[in-house]
């Protein structure tokens, strides 16, 4: 399918024509940005990232696994006499507990977030010129009323591209 | 931000010289690519000294053993725990910015985040290096970590605070370095796309995982990022109780205090901020970044350093009041002892330093000054090294039985140690400078509008209707 990519040089411009193509009815395939534009994603009609489960579900292990292991190794596993205090001391595991939850959430959000995003460390990347400098991108779906639209909402340039980016 | 940009005149702008994106990128991207000045190579000389006299020291302090250092029966923690609490508080500050001053959307804290967050890897590695060589043996260091082992398996004492201690600095030294990587990504892809081609730009092609600024991506990363904001929070706060814990839990008069973890993590937050401080004058001035890094940063922070030393203050007090008002003869004593004691002089030190001098900051014209916040920035870091000297050594030096008293003076060996990890600390951190983007790029260009008058729109001229095909 041919794209048609719009470069801006200010968020708002790039905004202003993201909320234009979408009210018209033009499928957005992506935007590229130097920075999170905010209202880009209401703009674009993105949903919200489901991260936050991930993160909360990793939590939860974290804490049942760091809890469980503690009151096995420590009761079961080799119980060992600490200066008269009960073998499964449940309020002086707490600290341990919180530490790996914190942990696991923080890496299990970190790892899943560069896996759904499929980044990975060398990954080859083309991103269109300067978007990472100082330039704003849209990229839509080819047709007549797109390249209307977009060459009247201040774009730098306006590029036909074969294929997905 | 687009609507931020017209907002009113009652708020300054962050960045104070009118900057396009590009010149953002320049600025910061800019001084890295150049080659280092001559005042960079002097300091780094003096700060790899530094680390050479360390590694000597500890080289020397494991080859003949722990013996090398004044401890005794009596005084059985001084400069290597005092070192360790120290750097641990420092690197509070970074997290404290980077997280907490996020969860508040205080948009000042863009232009030293990162550098912030540099500043708290580097000092949780200085702190992580004291227990390391105070075990005496370090290279069985690895058996703090419960792992299934053949001696039964006989696992780790779960109940006790110094393997908190372990599990709390791990995961935050883990967490801090994920978090600064995860706001890194973007800023290294700038570099990225900056370079010519060749082998840097091959190494940060591989670093920036593959980075394209789309806008889906980043709008599940502000999702990553205020996850690990939140995660870094509580860890913070955290760490620093479980450092008291380490006092706290145990029966020594003058450590077996409730009081202990608000009061530590208060104390971390304002000598980190002091750390912070002197850093960032020093890097502005060296780097010619006064238009991000500007007055208004240096100024905040200083509020930040006026209300924690007052926190500080009020636990020094407390801690004197409950002292005499709990009965108690021997937590009486220790405090009296403090004051008055063989170790007054330390006392009276981080008493000055810490709850006199950062009253100075209440006068604007200090406050707005870079050379007295920076001379007080060094007086709040010398006091708050004091704190915990004087936490450690005067509880310990003199306990129950007057007969097992005892004193201690630090060796040569215990300072050149103390000076080595300053010169790990300042090493790593020249290194950061010249080596990654000390200043989130990304983040201030999301700020550059703020409290500006919008530039005006260019003019909505179609664009050269479809130029070339790709």
């Amino acid at each position: 399918m041919p794209f048609l990519q719009a470069s801006f040089d200010d968020e708002a411009l790039l905004l202003r024509a993201t909320h234009a193509v979408r009210r018209a009815g033009v499928e957005i395939a992506d935007a590229y940005t130097p920075y999170a534009v905010h209202g880009l994603e209401e703009a674009m009609g993105l949903r919200r990232s489901r991260l936050t489960w991930v993160c909360f579900a990793a939590g939860l292990t974290g804490a049942a696994c760091a809890m469980l292991f503690q009151v096995w190794s420590s009761a079961a596993s080799w119980p060992l006499n600490v200066g008269g205090k009960p073998f499964a001391s449940v309020p002086a595991f707490i600290p341990v507990t919180f530490e790996l939850t914190v942990l696991s959430a923080a890496l299990a959000s970190a790892f899943f977030f560069f896996f759904r995003s499929r980044l990975y460390p060398g990954r080859p990347a083309a991103p269109p010129p300067q978007v990472t400098d100082d330039r704003f991108v849209l990229v839509v779906a080819d047709s007549e009323a797109a390249r209307r639209l977009l060459s009247t909402a201040g774009a730098v340039s306006l590029t036909r591209a074969e294929g997905a980016l | 931000m687009a609507d931020h940009a017209s907002v009113s005149s009652l708020r300054e702008p962050l960045v104070t010289k009118p900057r396009t994106l590009a010149g953002i990128t320049d600025d910061i991207l800019g001084q890295m690519q150049r080659r280092p000045t001559a005042r960079w190579w002097i300091a780094f000389s003096l700060a790899a000294a530094l680390l050479l006299l360390g590694v000597g020291t500890v080289t020397y302090e494991i080859l003949t053993g722990i013996g090398t250092w004044g401890l005794n029966r009596t005084v059985g923690w001084a400069f290597d725990i005092t070192n360790f609490v120290f750097w641990v508080g420092i690197g509070h500050a970074g997290t404290l910015i980077s997280a907490i001053l996020f969860l508040f959307r205080q948009k000042w804290r863009t232009s030293i985040n990162r550098s912030a967050e540099a500043m708290t890897l580097f000092a949780v590695m200085c702190a992580g290096v004291f227990p390391l060589i105070h075990m005496g043996r370090p290279w069985v260091g690895f058996f703090v970590f419960p792992y299934p082992n053949d001696r039964g398996p006989l696992w780790v004492n779960f109940r006790s605070p110094l393997l908190w201690d372990v599990f709390a600095i791990s995961t935050y030294f883990t967490v801090s370095a994920v978090f600064w990587f995860v706001g890194l990504v973007p800023d290294l892809a700038t570099v990225r796309d900056r370079l010519p081609p060749g082998l840097k730009r091959r190494i940060f092609a591989v670093l920036a995982m593959g980075w394209t600024g789309s806008a889906r991506i980043w709008n599940r990363y502000e999702t990553l990022y205020m996850l690990l904001a939140g995660l870094a929070t509580p860890l913070v706060l955290s760490v620093h109780t479980i450092v008291s814990m380490d006092f706290a839990t145990s029966v020594i008069p003058g450590w077996h205090t409730t009081i202990f973890p608000p009061y530590f993590v208060a104390g971390a937050v304002f000598s980190g901020f002091a750390m912070v401080l002197t850093l960032m004058i020093v890097a502005r001035a060296v780097m010619g970044l006064d238009h991000l890094i500007t007055q208004r940063h240096l100024e905040n922070m200083a509020k930040i350093i006026i209300v924690t030393g007052g926190i500080v203050g009020l636990a020094y007090g407390t801690e004197f009041f409950i002292a005499w008002f709990s009965g108690s003869a021997y937590e009486r004593f220790t405090f009296i002892n403090r004051a008055t004691g063989p170790f007054a002089w330390a006392y009276w030190i981080m008493v000055s330093c810490n709850v006199i001098s950062p009253q100075l900051l209440w006068f604007k014209k200090l406050r707005t000054s870079t050379v007295a916040l920076f001379v007080l920035s060094l007086v709040i870091n010398v006091g708050m090294w004091f704190e915990r000297f004087v936490i450690i050594v005067t509880s310990l030096h003199r306990d129950f039985l007057p007969s097992s008293w005892g004193t201690y003076a630090p060796t040569k060996i215990e300072v050149f140690t103390l000076l080595g990890s300053f010169g790990l600390f300042f090493t790593l951190f020249l290194l950061f400078v010249r080596a990654l983007p000390v200043i989130s790029i990304g983040e201030v260009k999301s700020v550059l509008g703020y409290a500006r008058p919008k530039l005006a729109a260019p003019p909505a001229e179609p664009a050269s209707s479809v130029l070339e095909v790709a």
